[in-house]
């Protein structure tokens, strides 16, 4: 009986804490995302049509790869200004490459990933080793590597990419077969309840508080409602994107990388506190060098993404707003700005309140200056919450 | 007699510039016994701990290990030993958990994925071994109580079975139940026959907990005091520079100041 009170108050803390530490900061964004749904569907009813969606789910892609990226650097407390440039520069190796030099396409794709990996070292070297401000450096990068983009287009401002090719499929192909879509859904919603059922097995086992089967049941529950609603949706239109599969596996991925296993443990940890971390042996210097590596890599995935959406790399690749739509999405989704807090789904939920708000106005043929100061709005609003989070936190903490 | 002390320093030497932080120090722990090195601001307390662990090295002296003379460069060495360390700054990552705390730089991993459930076991293991009461292991260590950080950084530090713990003032910034916390927890190690060099500038916590009074003034030893027997005027005055006599008639203690 007394136990069992001490366990709830212990829960009722968790609860309480993990709300403070940011670790629901998914819960602000998802009431925000259907806010926004409703909003925008009460003005437009195509708004929410599986045409729309659909659409939606693709648009999402290239900057959310870009975003997915940026979560690394901002974990560690930094920031890379650099991504939207090196998307554009990564777009325009590929096809220089592939089109103008006939190298194949799936060289030509890992050539371009892996010159994205190399400028991630350079920047990391000299941000983490010789010590310039994360800031600057990838500043100068951003100039730097545009420049680059412009040097190697030469004359040809816009590089064509093959219609039917590797990558224009990429967003391009859809699995038109239902079964596609359902049969994600039913793997995704499967691995979520056999992880958590293992793990209350496992703790069980070893006589440590666990998750109730009811419990479980209802997160499996509202994760197959959310999985199977979204396959149903995409099935009304063209069935399962290639892209949106893409995406969602490697954000699942990385997700995984950072939250269950050493190396992110340790991206945390910098984050959190350079100097235990440092104390107790992580190597911080190379932790802080490998994040900028994952970010430009991801920025030129991510790249190959948008060129694939318009079928050519041109002056314009990776300019405009894609680096601050990439950041602000990871803000959004509930990246802290002052490291330690965030996941790679945060990056998936702040892209699709950034999409969904973008496409909601051209639905509704509202100019871009609007579009720009609304997406400023939300993005200020989250940088408020995450900064009052901290503050709360920190002074909680010294308590 | 026959048993070496696991740890004994000799004529330890430590200067940064001008500053003779260190001169010709001694110090010996023994296993079962709490040692309090106690010192004005700036005598040169937190010099030796750092010393001791490694992290910054002697100018000359001689450090011993159950009686062989050894040498520590690094802050590897010093843990290879089994002299585990608490530093002043409490280095703890905020956002982590205290599981995630404890096993920083020592992940227990199956197949390259981190095992939660078997790192959490150990934890509770540890904490319900040493009395350690965190009401719950899965909040981050920003969300605990001064205290309860202090109890989880001396738990990481015990987690690689040490045989030796240095901690550099661990009560300094905290309250009154807090620092009885932590104070117990420091009785708990000596009977589970840890050396214990307890930095402290509060001479109650020291007759609370400790055995020996080590006294660094200006960097030198100025006394070694049995803590049972030795009133605090004597120590202070011995921290402080002044007589024994004149810290005694400005405090007098009745009944203590028979010495
Ligand atoms: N890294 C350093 N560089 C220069 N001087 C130092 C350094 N660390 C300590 N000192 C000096 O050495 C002396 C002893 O310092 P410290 O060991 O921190 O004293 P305590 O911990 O007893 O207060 C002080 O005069 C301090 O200024
Ligand atoms: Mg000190």
């Amino acid at each position: 009986m007394s136990g069992r009170r001490i366990d709830l108050k212990g829960h009722a803390e968790t609860v309480r804490h993990r709300m403070s530490s940011g670790e629901f900061g998914s819960v602000p964004v998802v009431l925000g995302l259907l806010l926004i749904w409703v909003i925008f569907q009460s003005l437009n009813s195509n708004f929410l049509s599986p045409r729309n969606l659909s659409n939606l789910s693709v648009d999402i892609v290239g900057t959310g790869l870009i975003a997915v990226g940026i979560v690394f650097v901002l974990l560690v407390g930094e920031i890379d200004l650099s991504v939207g440039s090196v998307s554009g520069f990564g777009a325009v190796v590929f096809a220089v490459l592939n089109v103008q030099n006939g190298m194949a396409e799936w060289l030509a794709v890992i050539v371009a990933v892996l010159c994205g990996t190399a400028i991630g070292l350079v920047q990391g070297f000299f941000f983490a080793r010789v010590g310039v401000p994360a800031f600057v450096v990838t500043l100068a990068g951003l100039l730097g590597w545009s420049g680059l983009m412009l040097y190697l287009l030469g004359t040809s401002g816009t590089v064509n990419l093959d219609d039917e090719g590797l990558v224009a499929t990429l967003t391009s192909h859809y699995f038109g077969n239902v079964a596609v879509a359902y049969g994600v859904a039913a793997l995704g919603t499967a691995v979520y309840f056999l992880a958590s059922y293992r793990d209350r097995r496992h703790r069980r086992a070893t006589g440590m508080p666990c998750r109730s089967l009811a419990e479980i049941a209802l997160r499996t529950g509202v994760v197959g409602l959310i999985v199977f609603g979204a396959a149903y949706v995409l099935n009304q239109f063209r069935g399962l994107p290639l892209a949106l599969l893409i995406f969602l596996v490697v954000v699942a991925g990385l997700d995984l990388l950072l939250r269950r296993t050493p190396y992110g443990r340790r991206v945390y940890a910098v984050g959190g506190g350079a100097e235990a971390a440092r104390r107790v042996g992580v190597n911080i210097v190379r932790v802080r060098i490998s994040v900028f590596a994952v970010s430009a890599s991801m920025a030129v995935v991510g790249g190959l993404f948008l060129a694939s959406r318009i079928t050519s790399a041109s002056q314009t690749s990776g300019t405009g707003l894609l680096l601050l739509n990439a950041i602000a999405a990871a803000v959004i989704g509930g990246v802290s700005l002052f490291g330690g807090h965030g996941t790679t789904w945060s990056a998936f939920l702040g892209i699709l309140v950034i999409q969904s708000i973008a496409s909601g106005m051209a639905l509704l043929g509202i100019q871009a200056a609007v579009q720009f100061m609304i997406t400023g709005g939300v993005l200020l609003a989250a940088v408020v919450v995450d900064s009052l989070v901290r503050q709360a936190q920190k002074a909680h903490g010294r308590a | 007699m026959a048993v070496p002390p696991l740890l004994a320093l000799r004529g330890v030497s430590k200067h940064f510039g001008a500053v003779q932080a260190l001169a010709d120090v001694d110090l010996t722990i023994r296993a079962g016994e709490v040692v309090a090195l106690m010192g004005d601001n700036g005598a040169g307390k937190s010099t030796l701990v750092k010393v001791i662990a490694g992290v910054s090295l002697a100018d000359r002296g001689v450090v011993e290990w159950q009686g062989e003379p050894v040498h520590v460069r690094r802050p590897r060495d010093a843990t290879d030993l089994g002299i585990a360390t608490v530093y002043q700054d409490l280095a703890l990552c905020d956002n982590l958990d205290v599981v995630g705390n404890l096993f920083l730089g020592r992940e227990i991993r199956r197949i390259g994925i981190l095992d939660e459930v078997e790192m959490e076991r150990r934890t509770r293991d540890l904490l319900s071994t040493l009395a350690i009461r965190i009401p719950n292991v899965r909040v981050p260590v920003a969300a605990l109580s001064g205290g309860q950080r202090q109890t989880v950084a001396i738990a990481r530090s015990l987690l690689g079975d040490p045989r030796v713990v240095l901690l550099d003032e661990p009560t300094a910034s905290l309250g009154v139940q807090q620092t009885a916390q932590v104070l117990d927890l420091v009785e708990r190690m000596r009977d589970h026959g840890l050396g214990v060099l307890l930095i402290s500038h509060n001479m109650g916590d020291v007759k609370a907990v400790a055995d020996l009074a080590a006294v660094l003034r200006l960097g030198r030893n100025n006394g070694l005091f049995d803590v049972n027997t030795t009133s605090h005027e004597q120590i202070i005055a011995s921290i402080t520079g002044a007589t024994g006599d004149a810290v005694t008639r400005r405090t007098p203690r009745p009944g203590e100041a028979e010495r």
